[in-house]
């Protein structure tokens, strides 16, 4: 099911503002990446490039080329909800819909596109994706009640839950940690661990100590200053960025004396 | 006022220079036998006992806590008297109209049949026969409910769709657009539209289109939808906006078509707040007089086709009943009708905010765990 990802020459774009400029980077399938950089870098604009949530606001456009398995997904004619339902996306902040119950969060996917499924076809998702974000036993018994009783942390394993319910070749996360507590934040990199065995994950994260632990790539973006675009400036395995970084600004950064 | 509860713990110097608690109650009592004895020496009466009550209290316990508890505190109190003042002035005339109402009104709304029968057949001689032997008032107002509770459906089904798919528009797809900025423009010159222009409108649009003189219902409530339209846009617009951006994302990236994005989660997360806006824009227009007289005409008859006929609705009772009574020379029994539709009227409209208040709390998105 996972898919790679490679991108080349991409410029992203606020109306007239480039964000981040000249990314060139490739994607193994069923490996996890992380996307590390200082804020305001442009890493969480990139990364919603990579399944064109990037354009959902006004004015922005990317140029570029970010090609699935070969198949270019700025290409002519592509539909950025065909896009969409191949790249999944799990939020920094966890935002389960609230007029739905925990199971019709799940099945969100499914529903909203009014796609027939049969009750048992249903639970059988249900519980295969809760089970898949470490959430079935905690939830199992409390399906119809609404999401957003539950605590942070599982809320943000429903987001995933949910996400991976309409079962994507890719998962986007965009800083899905920095909401939750030490213990949320534990279930959660358990999780992404396991993800990696079927998708292609890739996470941005301002905790590099998370993204040294997750992930077996690790991209580091930079900006030169306010108003200038972020670029890629290293990437490579993530024990070569943390240990053995070849520039300069990468060894700055995650040994903590940057700027 | 410095109760020693045990010998260790005296009255604390934190607790030092604070008026006791029963300082208003006293400031009051005082207030209102030196507002009782002022008022007298210029004629008693409540409303002015009242005035003076609330300037001497206020001055007093402002003076007291001034010399106690210094200027701060002083302040404080000023401040607390001066809100608490407008409150009451701003309830006085809402609770005075709801008494008036009742008074005046339970008389013809425990009649028997009052909201059961029309004005059909009831003359003056009636009238006058009911003064002269104090015998049960005829007539009644079923004919004028029947007319308003149509006549503002019809309203309703046609504003709210126009209304909310324009709010829908403006939030979801206006992006700033010239055009969502000039509906937005027009939306607010039409919140402004006097109700007898809007009545005037409406009259004049079904003489091109029906003929001359074309009095319906109908005709009516496409005045009245004039109204409503654009509280109806700007409340679900209000509504719509207010929904995280979050949720939006979160459906998009599920691979979710942006009109059924906005059908089953914006909508569904906003409906409380559109439901009850609506029945606010309702109960906006439901008492509206000037625009139902020249659309919807008047009639003493039960008239159950809004595209048909004149009309009757309890706006136009109330007024026709106080301005030319049944009974020129008794206007008593007259009187007592338009009261009773009066409160009828009150709460008709009281029921439809509590209903706006159920439709919102049952559509709210659950809590609980």
């Amino acid at each position: 099911m996972s898919k790679r990802i490679d991108v080349k020459d991409l410029n992203v774009y606020y109306g007239n503002f480039l964000a981040v400029e000249g990314v060139n980077i490739n994607i193994e399938a069923k490996s996890v990446t992380a996307f590390i950089g200082p804020s305001g870098c442009g890493k969480s604009t990139f990364l919603r490039t990579l399944n064109r949530m990037h354009e959902v606001i006004p004015g922005a456009y990317a140029k570029g080329e970010v090609l699935l398995d070969g198949a270019d997904i700025y290409g002519a004619g592509v539909d950025p909800v065909t896009v969409r339902s191949n790249i999944g996306m799990v939020f920094q902040r966890p935002n389960p819909f609230p007029t739905m119950s925990i199971r019709d969060n799940v099945l969100a996917g499914v529903k909203l596109n009014n796609k027939r499924i049969s009750k048992g076809e249903a639970d059988a998702l249900v519980e295969k994706s809760l089970q898949g974000a470490n959430l079935w036993n905690e939830v199992k018994d409390r399906l119809d009640k609404p999401g957003s009783g539950l605590s942070g942390g599982q809320q943000q394993r429903l987001c995933i839950a949910r996400a991976i319910a309409v079962e994507p070749a890719v998962l986007l996360m965009d800083e899905p940690c920095s909401a939750l507590d030490p213990i949320s934040t534990l279930a959660v990199e358990d999780l992404i661990n396991e993800l990696k065995d079927s998708y292609t994950v890739v996470i941005v994260t301002h905790n590099m100590q998370q993204a040294a632990r997750v992930s077996d790539k690790t991209a580091f973006f930079n900006i030169a200053g306010t108003g200038k675009p972020g670029k890629l400036i290293e990437f490579a395995e993530t024990s070569t960025i943390f240990n053995n970084p070849s520039q300069k600004a990468t060894e700055d950064y995650v040994s903590g004396r940057f700027g | 006022m410095t109760a020693t509860m045990t010998p260790t713990r005296r009255r604390s110097h934190l607790t030092k220079g604070q008026l006791p608690k029963y300082a208003p109650w006293a400031v009051l009592g005082v207030a209102l036998v030196l507002g009782a004895a002022l008022i007298n020496l210029i004629g008693f009466n409540a409303f002015g006992w009242g005035i003076f009550t609330a300037v001497l209290f206020t001055v007093g316990l402002v003076a007291w806590s001034g010399a106690v508890e210094g200027a701060r505190k002083a302040k404080d109190k000023l401040a607390t008297c001066l809100v608490v003042g407008s409150f009451l002035i701003a309830v006085l005339p809402l609770v005075s109209v709801i008494w008036t109402a009742l008074v005046n009104g339970i008389p013809g709304l425990l009649t028997p049949g009052f909201l059961g029968t029309s004005m059909n057949g009831v003359t003056g001689a009636a009238d006058n026969r009911a003064v002269e032997n104090g015998t049960k008032v005829l007539g009644g107002v079923y004919h004028a409910l029947i007319g308003t509770v149509q006549i503002t459906a019809v309203a309703t089904i046609i504003s709210v769709p126009v209304g909310l798919l324009t709010s829908v528009y403006l939030v979801e797809y206006g992006n700033d657009r010239p055009l969502a900025k000039a509906i937005t423009f027009f939306v607010d010159v039409m919140t402004g539209i006097p109700s007898i222009v809007a009545g005037l409108f409406a009259a004049a649009f079904f003489f091109l289109v029906m003929g001359p003189g074309t009095k319906t219902g109908a005709v009516a409530a496409v005045a009245l939808s004039v109204l409503m339209i654009p509280v109806v846009v700007r409340s679900s617009e209000e509504m719509l906006k207010i929904v995280p951006n979050e949720l939006r994302e979160a459906a998009y990236a599920l691979g979710v078509r942006k009109w059924r994005t906005i059908l089953k989660v914006v909508i569904p997360t906003a409906i409380s707040g559109i439901a009850s806006g609506v029945t606010l824009a309702i109960a906006r227009v439901i008492g509206e007089t000037a625009p139902i007289l020249v659309t919807a005409g008047f009639a003493t008859a039960i008239n159950n086709n809004v595209f048909g006929g004149w009309m009757a609705s309890l706006p136009t009772f109330i007024y026709t009943q106080i301005l030319n009574p049944t009974s020129p020379s008794n206007p008593g029994p007259s009187d007592q009708r338009a009261w009773g539709a009066a409160l009828v009227l009150i709460i008709l409209v009281m029921l439809l905010n509590l209903i706006a208040r159920l439709i919102a709390s049952i559509f709210a998105p659950k809590k609980g765990r």
